[in-house]
């Protein structure tokens, strides 16, 4: 329930006392944003009176009068607060007079409303006026919603740089000095971890560019026929090492080609993230099981399936969102960017589909998604943040 | 180190869940003459506080949990009232949160002897943990 304040200006007892009896009980449903709106209504008896109650208790729709007895309403149009919080103002005037409409209109008056007026006339102009009040609020306060959701992903993007960075720096710091003495050996460790985190940021970096990709929807898409087997196959390749360093064994599970109208780059950046988790978050001697089959619709079911940690229904559920990262006693030597779900996430769901894990901590996670065939490229790429609640 | 002397051969405890910066302090205070224990989980803090009796207690803030360091703090001086603590903290730079360990009052709720800021300068902490151990 929205109750909007409405200020009648009006030196007539009787039309102030008809104003509240016509609104003070009023409500109405307004679809757009699923809420009723309801009215709280303060009286002003002249001009001067409302500029004074107005700097108080600004009024979302202002009810004046023109014709009062100190200053007109025109004065106060005039003189009311061009703040960001705007007042709709309805006039309302004894005769219908162009030059006041003009002039009213001129400066900003939002609607007329003649003398007299039955109270069905004054709820629907009233009703008009407040529906557009409600509908920009809500309209701000997404824009608002939207601006914070971005300065916390800056934010916890820029700790995600500055941790690796400030490892780098340490053991830059170590060497410089000879801590260890002369002999670079005795280093290796260090460099070695540099190297990791390096890696980590570089990772991050890429997980970025693709992120910003996708959302900005101004990547050329090359919309083709894609066979995710092959597709698959490199992902595989190119995790393969990774994977036999621990003696993960990698699998394809195929009946042949699986073709789908695609962008090959999209899809490579959700086998590649995929894999390369079930890789990450899996135990040394794992294995990894990669299933792709075709709907017979065009489109394709793929899943992942790891021998890993696994993790909760709680870890599940906040799986997808930007830098989720699972952190526990498990995960705190894996290193990942906390983008590479999210994106997968929006991917898919431009393709029309979507993306589900069934996870069992300590024993492993599957992860499936199902893929429509992309449009012919025509139109640029749909938003992934329309089709997706909780994406930014 | 021409005047280290009676801090030579004291055991440090250092508690942290980041590798990195276990391994590079490490280095750091072992080239300085320190005995460090390293530790990247509060698991069985208790106990290693115990069997490895160190002369000062390197405690991060955030592990497990947002406050693990906290209760860790909490834990060692019950078991040893005069062990030196030193809080080292990214909390600051990453929330706004500040506390300090400066004056008595803040000493005697933050069960810590020092408050470090990440990313600390390994000289700050160094003299920080002589201070302690001569003090």
């Amino acid at each position: 329930m929205e109750t909007l304040r409405v200020m009648i200006v009006d030196d007539e007892p009787g039309m102030r006392m008809g104003v509240q009896r016509a609104l003070r009980d009023y409500r109405f449903y307004l679809p757009d944003t699923d809420c009723d709106v309801g009215f709280e209504i303060i009286e002003a008896e002249s001009g001067e009176r409302a500029l004074e109650l107005i700097h108080d208790t600004p009024p979302a729709i202002l009810l004046l009068d023109h014709k009062l007895p100190g200053m007109t309403g025109m004065d106060v149009l005039e003189r009311l607060p061009k703040g960001e919080e705007d007042i709709l103002t309805i006039m309302i005037t004894a005769y219908a007079s162009i030059e006041i409409a003009v002039k009213a209109t001129k400066e900003g008056a939002y609607d007329f409303l003649p003398k007299p007026f039955t109270p069905a006339e004054l709820k629907y102009s009233v009703k008009k006026a407040a529906s557009r009040v409600v509908l920009a609020r809500r309209a701000r306060d997404l824009a608002e919603e939207k601006r914070r959701v971005r300065f916390e992903f800056i934010r916890v993007l820029g700790h995600e740089l500055k941790a690796p960075l400030a490892a780098v720096d340490s053991y830059l710091d170590l060497l410089q000095d000879r801590t260890l003495g002369e002999t670079v050996g005795k280093y290796d460790d260090m460099i070695g971890r540099s190297r990791t985190r390096i890696d980590q940021m570089r990772t991050l970096i890429i997980d970025l560019l693709d992120m910003t990709k996708i959302e900005s929807g101004t990547r050329v898409r090359e919309i083709e026929p894609v066979d995710l087997v092959d597709v698959a196959t490199s992902s595989i390749e190119l995790m393969e090492s990774r994977a036999a360093e621990r003696h993960i064994d990698l699998n394809l599970h195929v009946d042949g080609p699986v073709v789908i109208d695609a962008d090959r780059t999209e899809m490579d950046i959700i086998f590649n993230n995929l894999i390369s988790n079930a890789v990450k978050y899996n135990r040394d001697d794992g294995t990894v099981d990669v299933t792709i089959k075709a709907t017979g619709d065009g489109g394709a079911r793929l899943s992942v399936a790891d021998t890993g940690i696994g993790m909760t229904k709680d870890d599940q559920a906040k799986l997808f969102g930007e830098f989720a990262r699972i952190r526990n006693r498990h995960t705190k030597h894996i290193l990942g960017s906390g983008l590479g779900l999210s994106i997968v996430k929006r991917l898919v769901t431009i393709y029309g589909g979507d993306i589900r894990v069934n996870s069992t901590p300590d024993v492993g996670s599957t992860f499936s998604a199902s893929l429509r065939p992309a449009e012919p490229e025509d139109a640029p790429a749909e938003q992934a943040d329309d089709a997706d609640g909780d994406a930014e | 180190m021409t005047d280290a002397a009676p801090t030579q051969g004291k055991t440090i405890l250092m508690f942290d869940d980041d590798p990195d910066f276990l391994l590079a302090q490490k280095t750091r205070l072992e080239a300085a003459g320190f005995n460090v224990v390293d530790v990247d989980s509060s698991d069985n803090a208790e106990q290693l506080i115990r069997e490895t009796k160190p002369d000062v207690l390197v405690v991060d803030l955030m592990m497990e949990n947002e406050d693990t360091g906290f209760t860790l703090c909490y834990a060692a001086k019950k078991l040893m009232p005069e062990l030196p603590v030193i809080l080292v903290t990214g909390v600051a730079s990453e929330t706004g949160i500040e506390f300090d360990a400066a004056t008595k009052e803040e000493r005697s709720w933050v069960k810590a002897d020092a408050v470090l800021a990440k990313p600390i300068r390994f000289e700050q902490l160094q003299a920080d943990i002589e201070h302690l151990l001569t003090e």
